[in-house]
This record gives structure tokens, C-alpha cells and sequence, in this order.
């Protein structure tokens, strides 16, 4: 595994239809030991169908995969795998309560007298680790006592051990913080230097700008461009993935005269998690909250919303003083939370597009009922969600589609409080930019738009202040268009004292 | 566009399984080749049919209720007790069964909500203690016995305008099912339907998880009341009327496509998965198959219903690798603004 040779596996003219549906045509691709060649385009492009030819997954109808010159056929996952590729899905596989080394030697346990061979399997993870420069890792703590980027790492080293020479990465930033994605771009660097080939399938643009060699673009399953990174700028990958110009522009901001009464205000609010908060959101802004992952950005929301709420000092609700222990106290009032986590617990997935629209309707408000079939179509035309039709399941939707189906679902309320934890995580460029208008628009309709987010441009670009959290509290605010460096110096825990 | 019944996943094939059976009974029975016979049919299923969806009510929302087999003897035994062949107590005692079912429904429901018991071993406690009860009431032997009031519900007829004479237990049950389609479409029955499917999702969107919980076991409770009220009527006093009944209205529940863990089925599916197996017995029957196999044949319908439902489930996740459908009845341009 840690030989120098340089493996290279090349696709070429790759297709694949799903019931006729074409998926990938005539793709090529090549990846080259020591190259981080990254993948991007637009959901439902052929990305991730692209990624699972490669692993094997799926059989391409027609094309060739060489690796290392010679033509292979993959009949499953393990095939591939033999031939030396894997790939690190976004969700982990491990087994939370198992060992590190048990975790990556699971189901091919080194045997010694009929029984595992613990000692062996813990020195060989040992010995992968330390190869990687990854020697903070106990082999032996079992996963649960790890952070995400850790348990990252011990997804890769699982691949690594068994002699993966390529490895496919999925969205691999998507479960990490701000300040394990640096953690990543070490751990990718340092594979690609030890001579990995390396397939990054990302939405990021810097990301992909950072780490990238070689970046191919797919559009409706085409391949449109594949250049050197050196070559290619942000403007030209968003146009070759939407065909359009749609630079990272967002909807203007609010004039001073769009500002109206005081929404939402806390006064000293604190919990286990939080303390002393002191906020107000105006009705017509629309006020970003910035801070590193476990600063306490969606505890906030998630106490004024009532999950986990203020056990310390109050919370006013257009004027008037509001104790909210429940999600229901807090609809009633007119506060919406559209969650980070949109099908852990923001969907009932296996339900109707329109069954999910009403659902807070339904839910919590009495006597509304389902009267308002003409209602939900407005709705959806509103928040321009692309379906087969208002009875199709929302798990079939893609990303952007799912996350506007959130919002349609609390529209469908006219809230005038919406709290956003990460509106734009894993959707598209133009479901993105759907989500942003329609934010900003409910701000000039006089909602209260209190929007958390870990992508600093979009924080920036959106917002008319920023509050930045760190630890707990507030460490400052920020008027519209703060540069990511002051964000990040107050989130770090820097320069507090200049801004307070 | 042309109208298309929309059904819910997995209902087509319990309604396709229902029309052969019901074909192949026409087929190999003299008795089915007029109305009369499935008329009869029916009257024998009805009191499957309701149980049935009352366990779909706990079922969709994520839950099972075993105790309603348990629950429908315990309701004939009292009833034959109490009335004891007088005819002018049942008045009173039919609204105490209902009232009884109602109660058990509510305790199952309060424990499996607020104590946090999965519903599988609190109805199954319940099932015991009811079991244990009743036997230890009667002594094995029930006692009593039911008047011709109580009974006509089970196995007498209305006389209907045009239709004639129909059965009451089917006119109860068509009433039965019109209120529960009613409700499943209702606002109240869509949310039970999505909290077998993301409790969360209900509970951040403002509703009453715990609440409507409760109130699929306590609708299961009464049904359950209502259906040993027409067992008592059709088939007398036994102390073993409801034997295996939970497993049977399971196993219809799940023949009718509706998926075990919640979330998704409809209530017309599953009240015609009842007639299903009911129509199953009978054609078995026909054929001269032993009725000693009855439970084996359950036993593989439940086993081969559950295999079909996560086989469906495989072909859906290859389907959800289709690109973003674009024949959308909707714009896909972003908002202009």
C-alpha cells in the first residue's frame, strides 16, 4: 500500500441510464496517484452516479474502466475495492460502540488460535495512522469518544487498510465544523502526497479551489469542462454548472426605512448552554449569527423555539414577555425554526410533498384543517419547488426541492419570526439561490429573519448585521458586509475586547 | 392530465390480491355467484375488517396493539355476564363495553406515551392481564349469556330501502370505515400518519405527538369493543371468541400494504386486507383445505407481505437515483424578482 507506484484508473465514455432515464453520457474521466482531481456540478448532474461506477455500485451501460492500463469490470463494491478504489460515503459507517481497530478491521479480523487477534489489529491501525501523521488517534478508544473529523479519519484509514490506492470522497466537508474542514485539507494534502488518487465530489467552491488539481464539471450527466484548477475561475465553474452567469451575488439588503418594531428581543436569556443573551431582530432584516460549531449558534435558536428553553432572564415576542417551554407555544406565536438537520427533523420524508406543506398547519394550529387545496399549490409556485406533482413523496426530491418544502411548510403559518439554521447546507447553486430571495423577501414582508449559517459568504452576503457567538454568549456584532476576517477573529475568540 | 385513483404505495397490489380472490371464490364456490354470498362474506369479515383498522390506526403511527384479541373476549365475557340473558339490560351494557375498550385503549396508550414503554410490550402486557382477568372472572367456563338485543347486531339484518335486507354488522362496519377514511384525510389523521413517520418533524412543526398517539390507541380500544359486540352476536359466548385475533388484524394491516413501523399505508387497504384473509379461509375452505392450517397460512402471508413491502423498498432506492424529474408541473426558474 505505501508503494510509490502511481496508480491511475481512467473512465471513458461512461453512460448509464435508470428506466431509460439517462444519468451519465459518455463521461471520461481520469485520476492519477497523487492528484486530487475534484468532481462538481449541480444535484442530480451525475455526480454521485458517477462516483458509484467507480465503486462499483452500479454497472455502466456502455464505457471502459482501466485502472492502472488494463480494462476491468466491476460486478459489486468488492470487486472495486480489490482493485484497489474506495469510497468515503457522507454518512459513516462505523460502529460507534467498537474500537478503532475493530472498527477497521470489521469482518476481516486478523485471526490468531481462533480468536481475534486484537494486539495485531491494533498495531497495524497503529501503523496506518502514524503513516497518515494522524498519531492522535487511539487505536483503542471506541469511536463514540471521537469528533467527527476524527471518525472521518478513521473512515479513510478503514479504506486505507484495505490497500485503497483511490479514494472517492463525497461531500467529505459536509459533517465537519469550520475548524475541522483546515483538519481535512491536511489529512487530503497529506494523501495526495503519499500518492493517493484522489476523486473529491464537492459544492464548495473554495474548497474545491483549495485542494483541487484538476476539477471536472458535469451537467444533465455530461461532462461540460475538465481543466487544471490553475485555469479555472469561480466565474467560470458556475457558469460551465448552471449555464448560466450566476456569480455569488445575493438579493440587495434592507433599506433603513424597511426596518420596522422589534420582533424578537432577548434580555439576558440563558440556559445549560447559552448565557446572557441580549438580542433584538426588527421586522424587515434579516440578522445573520455566525460562530464556530458548539459555540452556540443553534442552541439559541433552538431555545427561543422552545426544544431546549431559556431558563434564565426573558424573552419578548413582538412587545410582550413569553415563556416558551414547547415548539407548539412558540408556533402559535408566530416563530418558525427551519432546523440544520432537514430529514433528520425537518421532513416526514415518506409523505406527500403536499402532506409536509400543511403539516405545521395541521399540527399545531386548531380548526384550520385541510381547507386550502388552491392554498398549497400558490405556495409551492412561491417557494418554486420542481416535483411531479404534489403527491410525490418529498424523499424523491432532490436537496434544494426538500429544503424548500421546509419553508413552504412554515409559509404555509405566515410566521413573523423565522429562525434559519443553515438554509443552504447540501443544496444546489440554484435551489440556493431560490432559498436566499426568498428569505430576503419575507424580510421586506415584515418577518423577522434570524439566519445561522457556517458559510461565511453566504453569512455575509445575506445578512444586514451579523451577531458572532463564541463560547456560549455573544462576542460581538458586525455590520452588513463585515469581511470573513472579522467574523472569524470574533468567533475564534479574538478580539473581543475591541468590539464590546 | 388524465384523473388517476391515487393510492397510497402498496395499495394497489392489496386491492389487485382482494379482486382474485374474490374471482376465484366466484370461480370455485356456487354460493358466490350472487350477491347473497358475498354479502355473507362480508358479514363474516366485519368484525376482522374493523379490528383491523383500528390496528392500522396504531400501526401508521408507528406502534402495535396486541391487546385487542385479548380485549374482544374480555368484552363478550362481560357482557354475557352482566346481561345474562336479559334482554333489557343491554342498554346499558353495550355502552359499558365500549366504554371498557375506550379504557384499555387510553391505559395503553398513557403507558406507551408517558412512561415511555415501546407499545409492543405494553400491549402485550395487556393482552396478559386481560387473559389472566377474564379467566380468573369466569374460571375458565364463561358464564351467562347474551339476549337476542345484544346479538341481533352480530347476526341479524336491517331492512335497508332497495338493498333489502343488510346485515347490521356490515352496515356497522361501512360506517365505521366512511369515518375512518373521513378522519385519515382529515388534518388529524395526516399528522398521525407522519408521526409513524418522523416523530420529530411533527413535534418541531408544533404538534401533539403524544396526544395523537393516544388517540390511535384509544380509537383501537373502542373498535376493538365494537368488534367483540358483533363476534359476541355471530358466533356467541366463548372464551376464546378473540383468540389470535391481534395477530390476524396485524396480519390483514400488513397484507394491505401498510408498513409495519408507520408512516405510510392506507385505512381502505388494510380493512381490504382483512377481507382478504377472510376471503383466503374461505376459498381454502372450499377446496378442502384443513382449517388446522389456517395460522401457518397467516404465518406466511405476514412473513411474505413484510418481504414484499422492504423488497418494494430496494426498487424505490434504485428509483431514487433518477435525476431531478423535469416534466414538473411546476416552473423551474428561481423566483423572479
Amino acid at each position: 500500500m505505501t508503494t510509490g507506484t502511481t496508480t491511475s484508473v481512467r473512465l471513458t465514455g461512461i453512460s448509464k441510464s435508470f428506466l431509460g432515464v439517462p444519468v451519465l453520457r459518455g463521461v471520461d474521466l481520469q485520476l492519477r496517484g497523487g492528484e486530487v482531481h475534484a468532481v462538481m456540478g449541480e444535484n442530480g448532474a451525475g455526480k454521485s452516479t458517477l462516483l458509484k461506477v467507480l465503486a462499483g455500485v452500479h454497472r455502466p451501460d456502455s464505457g471502459r474502466i482501466e485502472v492502472d492500463g488494463g480494462e476491468v469490470s466491476f460486478a459489486g463494491p468488492s470487486d472495486a475495492q480489490r482493485a484497489g478504489i474506495a469510497i468515503i460515503h457522507q454518512e459513516f459507517t462505523l460502529l460507534p460502540h467498537r474500537s478503532v481497530a475493530e472498527n477497521v478491521y470489521l469482518g476481516r479480523e486478523p485471526v490468531r488460535r481462533m480468536q481475534v487477534d486484537q494486539r495485531r489489529m491494533e498495531a497495524d491501525t497503529r501503523e496506518l495512522l502514524d503513516w497518515l501523521g494522524e498519531d492522535g488517534i487511539d487505536p483503542t478508544v471506541p469511536v463514540s469518544s471521537l469528533s467527527v473529523a476524527q471518525r472521518q479519519v478513521v473512515e479513510i484509514v478503514k479504506a486505507l487498510s484495505t490497500d485503497a490506492r483511490v479514494l472517492g470522497m463525497d461531500e467529505p466537508t459536509a459533517a465537519l465544523a469550520d475548524h475541522e474542514v483546515e483538519l481535512l485539507y491536511d489529512l487530503v494534502r497529506r494523501l495526495r502526497e503519499r500518492g493517493i488518487a484522489i476523486l473529491y465530489v464537492s459544492h464548495r467552491m473554495r474548497e474545491v479551489f483549495d485542494l483541487s488539481d484538476r476539477i471536472t464539471v458535469l451537467k444533465d450527466g455530461q461532462l461540460v469542462t475538465c481543466a487544471p484548477t490553475s485555469e479555472l475561475t469561480s466565474e467560470d465553474l458556475v457558469r460551465h454548472m448552471v449555464g448560466r452567469d450566476l456569480g455569488e451575488y445575493y438579493p440587495d439588503r434592507a433599506a433603513p426605512d424597511d426596518l420596522g418594531p422589534v420582533r424578537l428581543a432577548l434580555r439576558g436569556a440563558g440556559n445549560a448552554r447559552v448565557r446572557d443573551l441580549n438580542l433584538e431582530v426588527r421586522a424587515g432584516e434579516i440578522v445573520g449569527l455566525a460562530g464556530l460549531q458548539g459555540s452556540g449558534r443553534s442552541a439559541v435558536a433552538r431555545a427561543v423555539f422552545g426544544v431546549e428553553p431559556f431558563t434564565r432572564g426573558a424573552m419578548e415576542v413582538d412587545g410582550a414577555a413569553h415563556r416558551v417551554t414547547r415548539p407548539r407555544t412558540a408556533v402559535r406565536l408566530g416563530i418558525a425554526l427551519v432546523t440544520e438537520d432537514r430529514k433528520g427533523d425537518g421532513l416526514a420524508l415518506r409523505q406527500s410533498v403536499r402532506d409536509n406543506a400543511l403539516l405545521v398547519r395541521r399540527a399545531a394550529l386548531r380548526g384550520a384543517r385541510s381547507r386550502a387545496k388552491s392554498d398549497v399549490s400558490a405556495l409551492l409556485d412561491k417557494v418554486t419547488v420542481v416535483a411531479r406533482g404534489e403527491h410525490q413523496e418529498v424523499r424523491f426530491l432532490s436537496g434544494g426541492n426538500q429544503q424548500k418544502v421546509v419553508l413552504a411548510k412554515w409559509l404555509a403559518v405566515e410566521p413573523m419570526v423565522l429562525l434559519v439554521d443553515e438554509p443552504t447546507r447540501g443544496i444546489d447553486v440554484g435551489a440556493k439561490r431560490a432559498v436566499h430571495e426568498l428569505l430576503r423577501d419575507l424580510a421586506k414582508r415584515g418577518v423577522a429573519v434570524l439566519m445561522i449559517s457556517s458559510e461565511l459568504p453566504e453569512l455575509i452576503g445575506m445578512s444586514d448585521r451579523i451577531l458572532v457567538m463564541h463560547d456560549g454568549a455573544l462576542a460581538g456584532e458586525l455590520p452588513a458586509g463585515a469581511s470573513e476576517g472579522a467574523v472569524m477573529a470574533l468567533a475564534t475568540g479574538h478580539g473581543i475586547g475591541d468590539v464590546a | 392530465m388524465t384523473w388517476r385513483p391515487r393510492l397510497a404505495e402498496g395499495t394497489a397490489p392489496a386491492l389487485l390480491f382482494l379482486l382474485l380472490l374474490l374471482i376465484g371464490l366466484a370461480i370455485v364456490g356456487p354460493a358466490y355467484s350472487e350477491p347473497a354470498g358475498y354479502l355473507a362474506l362480508l358479514k363474516r369479515a366485519a368484525p376482522l375488517m374493523i379490528l383491523a383498522i383500528g390496528q392500522y390506526l396504531v400501526i401508521v403511527s408507528g406502534g402495535f396493539d396486541l391487546s385487542v384479541g385479548a380485549l374482544v373476549t374480555a368484552g363478550v365475557v362481560i357482557a354475557a355476564r352482566l346481561i345474562d340473558g336479559n334482554n333489557s339490560a343491554t342498554a346499558w351494557v353495550i355502552p359499558l363495553v365500549l366504554g371498557f375498550g375506550l379504557l384499555v385503549g387510553l391505559v395503553n396508550g398513557l403507558i406507551t406515551t408517558k412512561l415511555l414503554v415501546p407499545s409492543f410490550i405494553v400491549t402485550l402486557g395487556m393482552l396478559l392481564v386481560l387473559d389472566g382477568a377474564t379467566f380468573l372472572w369466569t374460571g375458565g367456563a364463561p358464564r351467562g349469556a347474551l339476549s337476542e338485543g345484544f346479538r341481533m347486531f352480530g347476526r341479524g339484518s336491517a331492512d335497508v330501502p332497495v338493498l333489502g335486507a343488510v346485515p347490521w354488522s356490515v352496515l356497522i362496519l361501512l360506517a365505521i370505515l366512511v369515518a375512518a377514511v373521513l378522519f385519515m384525510r382529515g388534518g388529524t389523521g395526516r399528522a398521525l400518519v407522519a408521526v409513524g413517520d418522523n416523530e420529530a418533524t411533527v413535534r418541531l412543526a408544533g404538534g401533539q405527538v403524544d396526544r395523537l398517539r393516544l388517540l390511535a390507541f384509544t380509537l383501537s380500544g373502542l373498535l376493538a369493543a365494537v368488534a367483540a359486540i358483533l363476534l359476541g352476536g355471530f358466533a356467541g359466548v366463548s372464551a376464546q371468541v378473540g383468540n389470535g385475533l391481534e395477530f390476524r388484524a396485524i396480519t390483514a394491516v400488513v397484507l394491505g400494504g401498510v408498513l409495519l413501523g408507520g408512516g405510510r399505508g392506507s385505512v381502505v387497504a388494510a380493512a381490504a386486507g382483512a377481507l382478504s384473509l377472510e376471503a383466503l379461509f374461505t376459498l381454502l375452505n372450499l377446496l378442502g383445505v384443513s382449517g388446522a392450517l389456517k395460522s401457518a397460512v397467516q404465518g406466511v402471508i405476514i412473513i411474505v407481505a413484510v418481504a414484499y413491502a422492504s423488497l418494494g423498498g430496494g426498487v424505490r432506492q434504485r428509483l431514487r437515483l433518477w435525476p431531478k424529474p423535469r416534466d414538473s408541473v411546476r416552473s423551474a426558474q428561481p423566483a423572479s424578482s
